[in-house]
């Protein structure tokens, strides 16, 4: 973990409700795809936590819905403004298990950190195939950058107005894979933990005080004992959970 | 140079600034960062008699400059604190640090206050009485009078430290309860612990936290706590740990100028993992502009 003040260098809107953010600063905290920054917003308390979308040294994005007041804040921040952030939280997914052609799952906001994870392993030489889910065509984002980097990219809309009618566990349906890497709403992360072959790594998400361990605010039970999502997660192996 | 020392019952503080318990954990997080040996000393995470997993999440609510907090003392027992945490912490606090102790019934804080006052790093212990006494239909210990004073009592009989009772802002007259302790044989007060607090979704229509209410800290409850600080501080001799909200080394005068001896730090290490560290480094200049040479002659000066 450290503390940074990041300069924003970009806030795109990329639908109705989702940002990109680019944040130009020190990275070397960053260690592992799916872990996550907390930014201090002025005017609220608590920092919000945000998943790393893509990092390289010296700039880390990020992808945000705006569901409330600290989302909705960010996305009014001009290019320039400097941001208090705690970096490189969490555990994040571990890609030395993932065998030679895993799968990373995202479903709406939990597409963000598949594709640093997806970058990663396609750098390390793996066949990637990257399924993406969300509600309809015109929440669609991020979709062509998997594209870009090797992953093959399977769409699956709850409405069918793209891809696979359904949900990523539709999609998931007759393919091959060695390995699977999740991020979702829990409903998605028990559908994907009960209908998947192979072991795996699902990323979960909770409410936080501190970010990073120190409160216990976001305690869950595993089969491993009592983790905090914040620092001990947010990514835990299928093996371990409980639903 | 000014002198930031303070001194409670006899433990000496090389400044008055700890870290409250339930924010710091037992330290490591923030070792990683600073070296905490900076610090006055240091209130660890609550512990009970047994492991406790605590309350069900969500346990945190955010509200206006503070946040509401349900987690429900989890924590892993006192034996595995003695065995596994305090060791761990010896390697990064050389001080002595505040044991803080909740129990559901007098022999669990007697079990629990017995075992870490034979602990050599234990300077302190820090009694919290906002638990619901689970043989006296649910109500909280600290909230009356002779409950209080019978877990003091119980307490300093097992015990040869300085024994600070932390007493719940959710009272009648919290002048009475600080009475009660002092009365019973207490060594100090530490005050203020959360106020109880709810926030709801308007999404759902339902409370944001799991257990419904929760303890609501920070920036916005600390005029609450000069005041109650303020008031105790008349009605009983015993020193006094100020704390809530205080998130700067200005806060931190003037908890002490209300009457507290020396302070914790807790919602602010949430937010900012360097609070206290700032606060520390800060406070030579505040005392500096404020004609301040040795910390410890202020405490009580407003009165």
């Amino acid at each position: 973990m450290k503390n940074v003040l990041y300069t924003v260098q970009k806030n795109q809107q990329l639908t109705d409700s989702v940002y990109h953010m680019e944040l130009a600063g020190d990275t070397s905290a960053i260690t592992a795809p799916g872990q996550f920054i907390n930014i201090k917003l002025d005017s609220l308390y608590l920092r919000r936590p945000i998943s790393v979308y893509d990092c390289r040294d010296g700039m880390v994005s990020i992808i945000y819905k705006v569901v409330g007041k600290g989302t909705q804040l960010m996305s009014r921040l001009p290019v320039e403004t400097k941001l208090d952030c705690l970096t490189g939280l969490g555990n994040g997914f571990d890609t030395s298990v993932s065998g030679e052609n895993p799968v990373v799952i995202g479903g709406g906001v939990g597409v963000p950190p598949m594709y640093y994870l997806a970058k990663k392993m396609i750098a390390e030489g793996k066949s990637v195939t990257a399924i993406l889910g969300f509600n309809t065509a015109n929440e669609i984002f991020a979709a062509e950058e998997f594209s870009a980097i090797g992953a093959k990219t399977i769409l699956a809309t709850a409405d069918g107005s793209v891809g696979v009618k359904g949900f990523v566990t539709d999609a998931l349906q007759g393919l091959d894979y060695s390995y699977f890497y999740a991020c979702g709403p829990e409903p998605m992360l028990k559908a994907l933990y009960n209908n998947t072959r192979t072991s795996g790594q699902l990323s979960f998400e909770e409410r936080m005080g501190c970010g990073f361990g120190a409160c216990m605010g976001c305690s869950c039970k595993t089969k491993y004992g009592n983790k905090r999502i914040c620092k001990d997660g947010p990514v835990l192996v299928k093996e371990e959970i409980i639903w | 140079m000014v002198n930031t020392s303070v001194n409670l019952s006899g433990l000496s503080l090389d400044n008055p600034v700890i870290p409250a318990s339930g924010t710091f954990g037992f330290g490591y997080e923030f070792a990683e960062l600073y070296d905490i040996n900076i610090l006055g000393s240091f209130s660890f995470k609550g512990t009970t008699k047994d492991a406790r997993f605590g309350n069900p999440t969500p346990r945190i609510a955010e509200c206006t400059s503070g946040l509401i907090n349900s987690v429900g003392l989890q924590n892993p027992g006192v034996e595995q604190v003695i065995a596994e945490e305090l060791p761990k912490l010896k390697q990064c606090f050389s001080k002595k640090v505040i044991a803080n102790i909740s129990g559901f019934s007098i022999d669990e804080y007697v079990y629990t206050c017995e075992k870490l006052d034979r602990e050599e790093q234990v300077g302190l212990l820090e009694v919290n009485i906002s638990c619901p006494n689970v043989h006296g239909g649910g109500m909280s210990f600290g909230t009356s009078c002779a409950s209080a004073a019978e877990v003091t009592k119980a307490v300093k009989k097992v015990t040869t430290k300085p024994v600070y009772i932390k007493l719940s802002p959710n009272v009648t007259d919290i002048t009475e309860i600080a009475k009660a302790c002092e009365d019973a044989g207490a060594d100090g007060i530490s005050m203020i612990n959360t106020l109880m607090g709810m926030r709801i979704d308007l999404k759902t229509k339902k409370p944001v936290i799991a257990n419904k209410s929760g303890g609501f800290s920070g920036p916005a409850i600390f005029p609450v706590a000069v005041s109650m600080v303020y008031r105790v501080y008349d009605a009983v001799k015993i020193p006094i740990i100020g704390m809530g909200g205080i998130s700067s080394a200005e806060d931190v005068i003037e908890m002490m100028l209300a009457g507290a001896s020396a302070v914790e730090v807790g919602a602010a290490n949430l937010v900012d993992p360097f609070a206290c560290k700032k606060i520390i480094e800060a406070l030579p200049d505040a005392m500096q502009k404020y004609g301040i040479n040795n910390l410890q002659d202020i405490t009580g000066g407003a009165h």
